[in-house]
């Protein structure tokens, strides 16, 4: 029973890691099952971050409420962002979201309530591990449920053809702007709870690299249902950190995987059962993540 | 008069693909559109289906003014398509795809969905079933779409389109690639939907089909109508023919 | 003033070689190659190698730095491009690709290099000033803007004059037809990528040699500069990517004077966003909404 608590301590960041991850795999899988690419939630996961750490830390806000504002500041954000480029063609999101993302870290690095490039420091560690299991639990819960309903069924036509989808009566805009505001509320809420997990940030953590890591869990896992970016983030995580010495090494894997993943197996890892219906459909071309 | 377009032009560049046509659906009839290869058929469709703004005319639907319109808002007005060399989600199953097609007239349930036992009407999914049955595909219900013949394909997105209870289907090229037998069965699946109340604007090349399944025809070329009238008209139409034999195609 | 000017001309330059490569694969193959960066990195590291390593000369190490990194894009697009191509994948699945390789070449030139800035090695490239009126300007700077006139009229006869430009040309209007009339589909997407690529390495060693400094992630900055240039110039369109540098170049510049160095990158972002809200299809594009 010791071993079990010993082992529990000396893991329980890394659990907690696991869970954030998780979560944000999942804030991108609602957008890519869509069909719509988006590059900033890591971005909106250090809005997330930034301010639900600053409202603990000069207004004394209490926790679940400090959370909430980060991700609503962040659906905020997220909202005229998806307006103005959901008019156009889909590289856009692409695009649109990997400049904010970059002007958000230099807005970060250069105002001083931020710490600049120093962060923040000294972060309460307010953050249980219930909290991210119970919000995990309870993000994908929801996300099953609703991706069993119309409005899931739309994303998914959306994704697999825009044109037939709006013939079908979809608002696709509307439906668009939804999966990237709903992904920019849970990618900012994951940012909170990670922020009072480590104690400090900084403009870097939610960069560019971090964008296409969160991207990699959620691709890796497949689309197909929420549980594929789940173990995504589980497996992406959990198994660089504990094969330690290839720590310098974690980028170009998980380069690799997606590489590897996006190219010869593009329903994702938890398909991989499926995987002779899967090679079917790629002989028609047919049902890729995207 | 269910669809009106008046005066409806589109240009792509330098080249005017639909030029001022003048179309008048009335309701509960099959109605044919037919004309060479390029002569602007297609993208009258788009038009009037809203996939492509009009850069002159108006278009009138149910006696409102719905010229500008776009395709989502249509489809909740009442006007349905299917696509020339048919788009399915090759992703989903045949019954998925019908329910999607059934968008606007289901309820969101989305929310209703977060209570675990919060079902989703069994009404939609039967009608969606009903439609399957309909096009002959009741077998295939969960097949996934991408993996159907090409004639399943076909029927499939018509069931799509019925799904969401239209009051004008627009078909283009519903018969292409089709044999004797399924062209017969779609004719008699057309006229069983307009005696049950449903217009259809049907795009063909198959000019024997088009004969011999509406009350009436308009013919473009070049963007232009250059002729309109009930079948046997156009088939006596000298105009018609010269239009035909001056192209490839003779159907 | 002048000065300001001589210095927006030059990073317009290099701008415009970078955007030029990026403009091309777009308009040929309709994907974002988000790879791009790393071939402007790439480049910047070849010459650093070539001088560093291997001992040879600025202008030896340029024209390796080209082929280097021009070689590179035909790989690339050999890997993780053309198998998504052979299964007809829509092109979010290249972006995510070109995405992968990104990250695992920068994080392997890291490791071999470090992250932090290299500068070369002492007098290899001859620096010499200017004198024009009052001002003192960098000479490497105008050799430069020379360098990348030239190599852009060179391309805009490639493009217009050539068969290899005819077939590229074909390709980017209509891959289906152009394979049917006999264009050699393959030779001219590897051509596509062999210059795009080259363009943006040698867009990479100019930077390197004018400020003297090479970084694994100096690629970065570029890709945002390379969206707003092409967004701007309107996508796909190898005039207005060109111009588009340059107007950027002109801005960043111009703000250098009204906002802190820190926000010199919130200029590119705010002109771009300003565009997509404004005018969508950018000064010389077409296409931008989705059609059928």
């Amino acid at each position: 029973m010791d071993e079990i608590g010993d082992f529990f301590a000396a893991y329980s960041t890394l659990i907690g890691f696991v869970g954030v991850s998780a979560l944000l795999a999942l804030s991108v899988w609602v957008t890519l099952y869509a069909g719509q690419l988006t590059l900033g939630n890591a971005a909106f996961m250090g809005i997330g971050a930034y301010v639900s750490a600053l409202l603990g830390r000069h207004l004394g806000t209490p926790f679940p409420i400090a959370l909430a504002v980060g991700a609503l500041a962040a659906g905020a954000t997220a909202a005229p962002l998806g307006l103005t480029v959901f008019r156009l063609r889909g590289v856009y999101l692409a695009i649109a979201t990997l400049a904010f993302g970059e002007v958000l870290r230099v807005i970060l690095l250069a105002t001083p309530i931020t710490g600049k490039g120093q962060g923040l420091n000294g972060i309460p560690p307010k953050t249980e591990l219930w909290h991210i299991y119970l919000s995990l639990a309870v993000v994908a819960y929801v996300l099953w449920r609703v991706q069993g309903s119309t409005v899931g069924r739309a994303w998914a036509a959306i994704r697999e053809d825009e044109t037939a989808a709006a013939s079908q009566g979809i608002a696709v805009r509307r439906y668009k702007l939804g999966a990237f505001v709903a992904g920019a509320l849970v990618a900012a809420w994951a940012g909170g709870l990670s922020a009072h997990l480590t104690f400090s940030i900084e403009p870097n953590d939610f960069a560019f690299s971090k964008a296409v890591q969160i991207l990699v869990f959620a691709v890796v896992g497949g689309i197909p249902n929420p549980l594929g970016p789940i173990f995504g983030a589980a497996l992406l995580t959990a198994l660089p950190e504990l094969l330690r010495p290839l720590k310098d090494y974690r980028d170009i894997l998980q380069g690799l995987i997606l590489l590897l993943v996006i190219i010869y197996l593009p329903r994702g890892l938890v398909t991989v059962a499926q995987l002779r219906r899967t090679r079917r459909l790629q002989e028609i071309g047919a049902a890729d993540v995207a | 008069m269910l669809l009106e377009a008046i005066r409806i032009t589109r240009r792509f560049g330098g080249v005017v693909a639909v030029n001022a046509v003048d179309l008048a659906v009335a309701p509960r009839q099959a109605f044919g559109l037919i004309g060479p290869n390029g002569a602007g058929k297609t993208t009258l469709v788009n038009l009037i289906s809203g996939h492509l703004r009009a850069d002159g005319g108006t278009i009138r639907f149910a006696e409102a003014d719905v010229t500008g319109s776009p395709p989502h808002e249509l489809t909740t007005r009442g006007i349905a398509r299917t696509f020339q060399g048919v788009r399915l989600f090759k992703g989903l199953s045949a019954i998925e795809n019908v329910l999607v097609g059934r968008h606007v007239r289901m309820r969101a349930d989305a929310v209703r969905r977060l209570w675990p036992r919060g079902a989703p009407d069994r009404a939609d999914r039967d009608r969606a079933a009903a439609l399957l049955d309909r096009v002959g595909l009741a077998q295939r219900a969960d097949a996934l779409s991408g993996e159907l013949s090409y004639g399943d394909q076909r029927r499939l997105e018509i069931a799509r389109a019925l799904a969401s209870e239209p009051r004008l289907l627009l078909l283009d090229e519903p018969a292409a690639g089709m044999n004797p037998t399924e062209t017969g069965r779609l004719r008699e699946l057309m006229r069983a939907l307009v005696d049950e109340g449903l217009t259809i604007l049907l795009i063909e090349h198959d000019v024997r089909l088009v004969m011999g399944t509406c009350e009436r025809i308009a013919v473009l070329n070049f963007g232009r109508k250059i002729a309109e009238g009930p079948p046997a008209e156009i088939q006596g139409s000298a105009v018609v023919r010269e239009a035909y034999l001056g192209s490839e195609d003779v159907a | 003033m002048f000065e300001q000017l001589y210095n927006a001309i030059f990073i317009g330059s290099i701008y415009a070689l970078f955007a030029v490569g990026f403009a091309l694969v777009f308009s040929v193959l309709d994907i974002l190659n988000l790879a791009h960066p790393t071939v402007f990195m790439l480049g910047a590291f070849a010459a650093l190698f070539a001088i560093g390593t291997m001992g040879l000369p600025w202008y030896a190490a340029i024209v390796i730095a080209f082929v280097a990194t021009g070689l590179f894009g035909i790989v690339l697009d050999r890997i993780a491009f053309a198998p998504l191509r052979r299964r007809g994948a829509p092109p979010l699945s290249a972006m995510i690709s070109s995405l992968a390789v990104t990250l695992i070449v920068v994080r392997l030139v890291e490791l071999r290099y470090g992250g932090d800035f290299i500068t070369f090695p002492r007098g290899t490239v001859p620096s010499f000033l200017l004198h024009v009126g009052d001002a003192t300007l960098e000479g490497v700077r105008l050799a430069i803007i020379v360098l990348a006139i030239v190599l852009m009229l060179g391309l805009t006869y490639l493009v217009r004059s050539t068969s290899l430009g005819r077939d590229i040309r074909a390709l980017a209007e209509n891959p289906r037809a152009a394979r049917i009339l006999g264009v050699d589909v393959e030779r001219a997407i590897a051509a596509t990528f062999f210059i795009s690529s080259g363009l943006g390495g040698l867009a990479g060693v100019l930077l390197g040699f004018a400020y003297d400094s090479v970084d694994s992630k100096m690629g970065l900055p570029l890709e945002l500069r390379a969206f707003t240039v092409m967004v701007v110039g309107g996508m796909g369109s190898l005039p207005g990517a060109v111009l588009g540098a340059y107007l950027l170049g002109l801005g960043e510049v111009a703000s250098l004077v009204y906002l802190p160095a820190e926000l010199r990158d919130a200029f590119a972002f705010g002109l771009l966003f300003l565009v997509l809200i404004v005018r969508p299809s950018g000064l010389l594009g077409q296409r931008v909404v989705d059609r059928i």
